[in-house]
């Protein structure tokens, strides 16, 4: 699965469980609209960390808080290329 | 009335049944011990010292125990697993003269005590073997992971005071422990042994868990202890049916319903009871109604002599079983003002029974927000696919930390069905915690470490 996909999968499980009305996620959702709260971030975070074996956020000092759903996914991509 | 010591005790229940010290190889006769000793003739020389008891074997540490009751001015028990690296420490701050040990003791000479004697598990005959008169100090390490362990001061009164014998004695009881007999928890039934009636079986930290089992069921053990995390082991081994105790006993851990609706399965015979003990606040209470947690009504009663209560969130407990002080470091007392020792052990009330949270020090904070580890893990742990489980903090960016879970399995689950268990064991903890204590992650993982006081090793704490 690619990057983007587990993200995406990962979103609608968590919003499933923590009962959250999830945005209809598209490349330019910003993330502060999507129907998380910052709980479900953090649950993403972990998640994504089992699933792709890193958390770009505490990775690095200089990660920038990404602001769309594509943000998200390129921070992703670039921690785990680094990794990889 | 003079303080009775512990031979004192053997000679008052010499009559009746024998009695027996098992160890992994060796065993004693109680009753030799009234006028023999293992001490090698230098039983003596050790009046009035100070005497730091290394033994590796737990069967020469309980001889060299009774002997020294009343007869050292101080003994410092140290358990199979005591880091060397301690010793000079321990051996300048308690004043220790003389070592007893069980091995050739050539590499303790450079610590500087003048006096080695050797224990083994022969006895033999010694007119010195008078009980003593002393008031021995007994000091034992807390279970604490980190840096040189603090020494607790009790007396063979303080160790004793929840130990009544029972008015007819029995020696068909044999009792056994997986703790070692060095340790609080282990010392209780060394000396609930020797006080009431029967005989004992030890542990030993190299003998492989069946093998032990096997050892209690050869023995008869009828009377085993341990904490949660012993039982569990006991739970995964093929060998748990070698024994059949009548009496099964958690302490050290919370006992969360999981580990007692399966103790309850696998040894239907048996009263299930757990308790709390600790070595700085000695015994609370128990709890024998086959349920997690205790009713509030036995923290205002709990029917022994100690009193207990819940203040600022923590169980705290006055009574004569509490040890009177830390040694060194200023001496400082174990109570506070009001003459309980809080043992930082967090406790809730909730419909009339209350329950352990967890430790003081290690709550996590997710997002502001406070989490016990254990209260998930006893969440986690009901599951009927979990073995145990171990809840932990991860850093997180946005919260700051979160939970998240370690849990063996009973059987190995891959692919697919992980995932549903994963889902499985989240959606339980959603139903029953807050949602900032519901794991954020699920690990399944091959196995958990234990330290060697046997509860679950939290490293991150």
């Amino acid at each position: 699965m690619t990057v983007k996909l587990t993200i995406m999968s990962e979103m609608r499980q968590i919003a499933q469980e923590q009962e959250k009305e999830l945005a209809p996620l598209s490349d330019d959702l910003v993330l502060l609209d999507s129907g998380f709260d910052s709980l479900c971030f953090a649950v993403l975070v972990a998640r994504l960390e089992d699933k792709l074996g890193v958390d770009p956020f505490t990775q690095a000092d200089d990660t920038t808080f990404p602001v769309t759903l594509s943000d998200l996914v390129r921070t992703y991509e670039n921690a785990a290329a680094v990794v990889a | 009335m003079p303080q009775r010591s512990l031979r004192d005790w053997l000679n008052e229940t010499a009559s009746g049944g024998e009695r027996f010290l098992h160890g992994r190889s060796a065993g004693v006769a109680l009753a030799d011990l009234i006028d023999g000793s293992s001490l090698g003739g230098d039983l003596a020389a050790l009046d009035g010292a100070c005497v730091l008891v290394l033994t590796r074997d737990q069967l020469t540490a309980a001889l060299t125990l009774i002997e020294l009751d009343g007869v050292a001015r101080r003994m410092i028990l140290c358990p199979a697993d005591f880091a060397r690296e301690h010793l000079p420490a321990v051996i300048a701050k308690a004043g220790v003269d003389a070592i007893v040990s069980d091995e050739d003791t050539r590499d303790l000479r450079p610590l500087g005590v003048p006096l080695h004697v050797i224990c083994t598990p022969t006895i033999a005959p010694d007119a010195a073997t008078q009980p003593g008169t002393r008031q021995t100090e007994w000091i034992l390490f807390t279970s604490g992971t980190t840096g040189i362990p603090k020494m607790v001061v009790h007396t063979l009164e303080s160790l004793t005071s929840a130990i009544k014998p029972r008015a007819r004695r029995d020696d068909r009881i044999v009792w056994a422990t997986f703790y070692d007999i060095r340790r609080y928890g282990g010392l209780q039934i060394l000396l609930r042994a020797v006080l009431d009636s029967g005989s004992l079986v030890l542990s030993d930290a190299a003998e492989p868990i069946a093998a032990h089992l096997e050892r209690l069921g050869a023995h008869g053990a009828t009377h085993v202890t341990g904490t949660p995390s012993h039982w569990r082991r006991v739970l995964m081994s093929p060998a748990a049916h070698a024994m059949a105790p009548g009496y099964v006993r958690l302490s050290g851990e919370i006992a969360d319903q999981a580990v007692l609706d399966n103790l309850h399965v696998l040894y239907p015979q048996a009263r299930i009871v757990h308790a709390f003990a600790s070595t700085e606040a000695g015994v609370g209470f128990e709890v024998a109604d086959a349920r997690e947690g205790v009713p509030a009504s036995t923290i205002e009663d709990p029917g022994n002599d100690a009193k207990l209560k819940v203040e600022d969130g923590s169980l705290r407990i006055s009574s004569l079983g509490n040890a009177s002080r830390y040694l060194g470091d200023g001496d400082l007392p174990l109570a506070g003002p009001d003459g309980f020792v809080d043992t930082n052990d967090m406790m809730e009330l909730r419909d009339g029974r209350y329950y352990f949270v967890g430790r003081r020090g290690r709550i996590v904070n997710v997002g502001g927000l406070k989490v016990h580890p254990e209260e998930v893990e006893a969440v986690i742990n009901r599951h009927p696919a979990v073995r145990v489980s171990l809840v932990h903090p991860r850093r997180n960016p946005i919260t700051g930390s979160v939970v998240v879970a370690d849990v063996v399995l009973r059987e190995n689950s891959e692919g697919e069905h992980a995932d549903g268990l994963r889902r499985e064991i989240v959606e339980l903890c959603r139903g029953q915690l807050a949602r900032h204590k519901v794991p954020a992650a699920v690990r399944f993982v091959p196995s958990l470490t234990f330290s060697a006081s046997g509860k679950l090793a939290r490293h991150y704490a």
